[in-house]
């Protein structure tokens, strides 16, 4: 008799060898994680860590009650703020859309020099935060304005750059060999055959990073690049916590109203 | 019999705005921002002017950055970001875990639901930059804030976003678990966990690269890392210094985009 006369009585989901890699493999990020938690913490004082929640009652007493006769202050840094972010939005789009069709596979002009360059440019954007942009404009061209612009328009290429590159890898190969079969040239194909096609994704993705520039135009001011952030510093810097409170629910708002705006404007456009 | 005319010239249609009123409407209304907007922008030429030789500077910085001098204070800032944001992956997902069992709606009675999107919505809608801020006040200067500060961005993310997965899972499963007469946890332990799983490692390991990044950024207000080290170099006008370290950044971040990104290949 050859059958298999034995059978496990308990079900198990993994081979022992299956779990035992397990075991091993959550045992090694445990023990980096603790290895980690170390080299973090060698310089932590544990004594203000302790006396953290004495200092967050304090801090929330002063908050309390917000000062709204601040608000009146406050309408002009936000248009600015607002005025960053779209300004900002635009100037990054304008710079985005050579970089995307440099960068897409099927429009590049050249697969082994100008694609590898435009990626690049987009790889860089995006790894740098506004934030860190602004720090660096500002040390640049001086305080204001137009180094928070500057600053977010930067960091949008690398997102819009991203996204429409693979709008147009994904455009449909029909539409454009149609095109292509009536004669037309170059240009032609890109303007009758891959233009229309992204356009729909192009809107999309300005409008939804114009509501992520919005979130992040609203801090940029830390670093003194303009706008409402300038007052959350000055705030900041003299203690004046209700004011903080005041600004921070007025960011809260802008931000809210920018998402249903921009979602309500993609649905439209989609 | 007369053929119709037909027109000689084709015009393309418009395709995202049919109504030419509306069109003409918005053009007039977009001009009309630009010229304000503008308008309220002061520019210092001569200020944009002078710092264009620091501008200068700083590309040179950049093509010829300064690894060396500095390798004490880049190496201290780069150590305390990369294990800041190990540690608050890790703390951010075991504790994002529960709460995004809780604000799955299929899994979680009415009243826990509401609780746990309510933090949800709060982690979310606060910027890392100004939790960092508050959590600087309390906890005092260094890494530990930022590991605060990123631990509670995490939760929000990974909490949403494993919530919304859980959601969506194929409730037959549930259903054959729920017949056998599993209890709750077994109905999560041997129904939802396996169904989730693979997204929760990707997610995780997409937060642990958003982690990075942000752990650059959160220094400039006094939580530590790598982000302090550039604060002070620019402060310092040392741009050959500053520039070796936004390339340390960049190529970190590569590394962590392509490393992630194969990783969750790797393990779905």
């Amino acid at each position: 008799m050859s059958e298999i006369t034995h059978y496990s009585q308990v079900w198990a989901h993994r081979t022992p060898r299956k779990r035992l890699f397990m075991w091993i493999g959550w045992l090694g990020l445990v023990a980096l994680f603790v290895w980690c938690w170390q080299m973090m913490t060698r310089d932590t004082i544990w004594i203000f860590v302790a006396d953290a929640p004495r200092q967050a009652a304090d801090i929330g007493n002063r908050m309390m009650p917000p000062r709204w006769s601040y608000l009146p202050e406050l309408w002009g840094p936000l248009w600015d703020t607002i005025n960053i972010a779209t300004l900002g939005t635009i100037g990054g789009v304008l710079m985005a859309v050579p970089v995307a069709f440099l960068a897409a596979r099927n429009t590049t002009p050249s697969l082994h020099i100008l694609r590898p360059v435009a990626l690049f440019v987009i790889v860089a954007s995006r790894s740098i935060n506004s934030l860190i942009w602004a720090l660096l404009l500002v040390a640049i061209i001086g305080p204001g304005l137009l180094a928070g612009i500057v600053a977010i328009a930067l960091r949008s290429i690398g997102f819009v750059g991203k996204l429409l590159y693979e709008a147009i890898e994904e455009t449909d190969l029909r539409q454009i060999e149609a095109i292509e079969a009536t004669g037309a040239s170059g240009s032609q194909v890109l303007s009758y055959g891959i233009v229309p096609q992204v356009m729909p994704a192009f809107w999309g993705i300005s409008v939804f990073r114009w509501d992520i520039n919005i979130r992040e135009s609203t801090i940029l001011g830390l670093v003194g690049a303009g706008g409402i952030g300038l007052k959350l510093q000055a705030s900041l810097n003299t203690l004046a916590w209700s004011q903080v409170t005041v600004i921070l629910l007025l960011i809260l708002a802008t931000v809210v109203l920018s998402e249903w705006v921009s979602s309500r404007m993609r649905h439209a456009i989609i | 019999m007369t053929t119709p005319a037909y027109p000689t010239t084709w015009r393309r249609p418009p395709q995202i705005v049919k109504d030419r009123r509306w069109r003409v409407a918005l053009q007039i209304g977009i001009a009309v921002y630009l010229v304000l907007a503008i308008g309220t922008v002061e520019v210092n030429w001569s200020r944009v002017y002078e710092g264009l030789e620091r501008g200068q500077r700083f590309i040179m910085g950049f093509l010829q950055p300064d690894f060396t001098s500095r390798w004490k204070d880049i190496g201290k800032g780069l150590s305390e970001s990369l294990t800041m944001t190990l540690t608050s992956t890790v703390i951010g997902v075991i504790i994002s875990v529960p709460i995004g069992i809780g604000a799955a709606r299929n899994l979680a009675p009415r009243g826990v639901y509401y609780f746990c999107r309510g933090i949800i919505a709060v982690s979310r809608s606060l910027q890392e930059i100004i939790i960092a801020i508050f959590l600087v006040a309390m906890f005092g200067f260094g890494p530990f804030a930022g590991f605060l500060t990123l631990s509670f961005a995490t939760i929000g993310f990974i909490a949403k976003l494993l919530a919304d997965d859980i959601e969506e899972i194929d409730p037959t499963q549930v259903e054959a678990i729920r017949a056998t007469g599993g209890s709750w946890g077994q109905l999560v332990n041997y129904a939802v966990q396996p169904q989730v799983m693979p997204r929760l490692i990707g997610l995780s390991l997409y937060r642990l690269d958003i982690n990075f990044r942000e752990s650059a950024v959160i220094g400039i207000v006094g939580a530590g890392g790598i982000g302090a080290t550039l604060n002070t170099a620019i402060d310092r006008y040392e741009y050959d210094s500053a520039g070796a370290i936004l390339l340390i950044i960049i190529g970190l971040v590569m590394v962590a985009e392509y490393g992630s990104s194969y990783l969750r290949k790797f393990l779905q």
